[in-house]
């Protein structure tokens, strides 16, 4: 959980150009050139003539519009009208048209080539793919926002940010991805239940499967998890292959080295799913998310694994007297490689298009999205945490204090998987196959085979742009 | 004055002949163009590769899977609709006893026909998300829920409907639970098609076969479908495009859109991953040209084949 930069470099130029800004001289020439010295492409001008300053960083012209998208999901859209009201603040001459959205590429991708809107959050089943669109250059680089100062407290944007956000949003060297949402990922679980049974929360896999029985004694499913949508289960199973083989397994796979689904603690690892589906203890019934979730909450079944956008999602419907908890994805135990590390990370992604007409007040906004007050709003109406520090500290709920809790334990390094938003081809066979695991139709030495085939199609095909990450 | 008659017609009909260039043929133009460049679908460039997208189609091993679940709905659709939509079509109109009145549809034939029709006035994504509840996979499922109160299907081991993969006569039985909700909703529309066309025929054809002693099946057989030819024949072609497409049953209904594991890839649903999740619009655009051909062939061969002389009635 560090926020020192990765290289020196960038601490310099995060360090000059605050300063930079504080006295009022960030103007594009030194912005340019401090940003080819740490080795990226100077950008563009910009395209609004406006004068810069430290509340107006970007140059947005007055009299202005920019229109924004907002994705209508889990999180709602509350939040994003609170930050037109703290935008408006401070530009009261700019129109923000914004609107929300459950087709984000159905109504977005057709304008992408043409007239974008300047703000888009790409997110839901119905989102462009993140890779297609920094290869083929239709997103903006948003390296100056982070280098911006921040809205409303000392340093710049990227100081505010919790870790992961700015490696979460960087593509081939350069931001290009705002996520707003914090979430943490693990097994949620009842905390009411397991106290008035005499539960312990497992840590590890044995342990759940030691207590397995005494679940299923009661009537109630150990787990159950979402049969429809691959990638539900998918999260928890790199989350299990992350503990147990160690962060440079799960890097080697992303960076398609040769075999590397075959390193020592990725089979053991899906062997635990394996048993886990051989010995029924999956509630029967091919559910979906939402489903999934509520039979969870109906006392169908102990554990689900989810992120934390589940207390939102499911507000509607929580019995009363259920006490939501998150705990951390089981380990195999000792022979564990990075048994601590959580799988958290930085969702629901903002772009700015590369053709959008108003930049200037897109990247303004995101500014205003990502201000202490627009962050405090976020975790209080969305019961998430927001991908600033501190969001979350003002909100009183037991499944967002478990969430930080668990945030409080955890490591430098986060379970972070990108094999799935650098490839579409691995993306759509990873979820096949861990839809066909938690089916029972795949073993766990199968599921290793699937993998490694489709990881070495993708690195033999030359047509796909190959990324790596460290 | 045959001139001006001409202008007349044509000056009408130029507004919609000018919107169905623009709006229809255009961008078909332009996917046909589209198809023979690498095009990403986001940005605008793009780089000419000749016919290099048609080749990779046939070397394509989820294009060749998809295509054989297509020729499955081309084959069963049809078939089974028509089939279906006839037999209702005959017991409305002239499956009724027949006595002193002459020759009508079974009682309460009119209700029966608004109620066939139903399913027509939905969309077919209403339709889905209504069957997704039918054939939801745990208790709370409408079939599920059922079987499992009168002890048919064990509660740890329920239907599975569309999630269903395993084979059902070589065939994944996912696709034989999509067919039937394509049947069902489609044969209301078909029913109604064949009764009207029913009822041009004259009734002293069928009065006259019943003097001779003919059956229902007979009258039906020897009758009725040798005069609805070129109505089925229509229908046929019809369904064959709907078999072709699916897209919305696939869509809403399968996990994955196209699975589980690819059992029910079609062709719509490949193009749908390869244009926008795999960002490959130009390969998407061949999918979908080799479609359109493949689908214009089909219904040319159609209707060559059930070509018969007409008769007058």
């Amino acid at each position: 959980m560090s926020v020192t930069p990765n290289h020196p470099a960038d601490l310099s130029r995060r360090t000059l150009l605050r300063r930079a800004a504080a006295v009022g001289l960030l103007v594009t020439p030194a912005a340019g050139l401090l940003s080819a010295c740490a080795g990226s492409e100077p950008s563009r001008p910009d395209d609004s003539g406006a004068a810069k300053s430290k509340d107006n960083p970007f140059g947005v012209q007055d009299g202005s519009a920019v229109k924004v998208v907002i994705f209508n999901g889990g999180l709602g859209d509350q939040w994003a009208k609170e930050d037109q009201a703290i935008f408006a603040a401070k530009h009261a001459g700019v129109t923000v048209n914004m609107s929300s959205t459950q087709k984000v590429k159905t109504e977005e991708q057709p304008k992408m080539a043409t007239q974008p809107s300047d703000l888009v959050m790409n997110s839901g089943a119905d989102m462009m793919d993140v890779s297609t669109l920094v290869n083929e250059g239709a997103i903006e680089p948003l390296d100056d926002l982070l280098t911006a100062p921040a809205w409303d407290s000392e340093g710049t944007v990227a100081d505010t940010l919790l870790p992961g956000t700015v490696v979460d949003g960087t593509f081939q060297g350069k931001f290009y991805v705002v996520n707003v949402a914090y979430t943490v990922w693990g097994n949620w679980y009842n905390a009411a239940l397991f106290s008035r049974e005499g539960w312990t929360p497992p840590t590890t896999f044995d342990e759940f499967f030691a207590l397995a029985p005494k679940i299923k004694a009661k009537g109630i499913a150990p787990y159950v998890h979402d049969a429809v949508h691959g990638y539900y289960p998918r999260w928890a199973l790199m989350a299990t292959i992350w503990k147990s083989a160690g962060k440079q397994a799960v890097i080697d796979i992303d960076n398609l080295k040769e075999n590397a689904w075959r390193a020592e603690g990725i089979l053991p690892a899906l062997e635990v799913w394996e048993k886990l589906v051989k010995d029924k203890l999956l509630l029967p019934g091919n559910l979906n998310h939402t489903q999934s979730q509520q039979a969870w909450l109906d006392g169908k079944a102990a554990f689900i694994q989810v992120g934390t956008w589940l207390k939102n999602e499911m507000a509607a419907t929580i019995p009363p007297g259920f006490e939501m908890k998150l705990s951390d994805y089981w380990g195999l135990g000792a022979t564990d490689k990075a048994p601590k590390d959580v799988f958290a990370g930085a969702g629901e992604g903002l772009v700015v298009p590369s053709k959008a007409p108003n930049k200037a007040a897109a990247k303004e906004f995101l500014r205003a999205v990502l201000s202490k007050a627009g962050s405090a709003k976020f975790a209080e109406l969305t019961k998430s945490l927001a991908s600033t520090k501190g969001s979350g500290d003002a909100v009183q709920d037991t499944a967002l204090a478990s969430a930080n809790e668990l945030m409080r334990n955890a490591p430098a390094d986060l379970i972070k998987t990108k094999f799935w938003d650098f490839y579409a081809d691995l993306d759509k066979e990873s979820q096949n196959a861990s839809a066909e695991l938690m089916a029972g139709r795949l073993t766990a030495a199968q599921f290793v085979d699937r993998m490694q085939k489709a990881a070495d199609k993708v690195a033999k095909d030359s047509s796909i742009t190959k990324q790596t990450r460290a | 004055m045959r001139h001006g008659v001409a202008r007349f017609v044509s000056g009408f009909l130029f507004l919609p002949v000018a919107l169905y260039l623009l709006y229809v043929v255009w961008p078909f133009a332009q996917a046909a163009g589209y198809s023979l460049t690498n095009w990403g679908g986001y940005s605008d460039r793009q780089e000419f590769v000749g016919l290099d997208n048609y080749v990779r189609l046939f070397s394509d091993e989820l294009i060749r899977k998809a295509f054989w679940h297509n020729v499955f709905f081309l084959v069963t659709v049809p078939l089974f609709t028509i089939a279906l939509a006839l037999f209702l079509a005959f017991l409305l109109n002239v499956g009724g006893r027949e006595d002193r009145a002459g020759v009508r549809g079974v009682f309460g034939s009119g209700f029966y026909r608004v109620v066939f029709f139903f399913p027509q006035v939905l969309s077919l994504v209403v339709i889905a998300v209504m069957w997704q509840q039918i054939y939801r996979g745990d208790g709370q499922g409408l079939i599920n829920g059922l079987l499992m109160r009168i002890g048919l299907v064990d509660e740890e081991n329920p239907v599975a409907f569309t999630a269903d993969p395993e084979p059902f006569l070589g065939v994944p039985a996912v696709l034989w639970w999509l067919l039937f909700i394509a049947v069902w909703s489609g044969a209301g529309f078909y029913m109604v098609l064949f009764s009207a066309a029913m009822q041009s025929i004259p009734k002293d054809i069928y009065e006259a076969a019943l003097l001779d002693g003919a059956g229902r099946v007979h009258t039906f057989f020897k009758i009725t479908l040798p005069l609805l030819r070129d109505t089925v024949s229509v229908a046929w072609v019809y369904l064959g495009f709907i078999a072709l497409d699916m897209y919305a049953l696939v869509f809403v209904m399968t996990p994955s859109q196209g699975g589980p594991d690819h059992a029910s890839e079609i062709f719509a649903s490949v193009l749908n991953f390869t244009a926008f999740q795999k960002g490959q619009f130009g390969y998407a655009c061949a999918m979908g040209v080799a479609l359109a051909i493949f689908t214009i062939l089909l219904a040319a061969l159609q209707l060559r084949i059930t070509r018969r002389e007409r008769i007058e009635y």
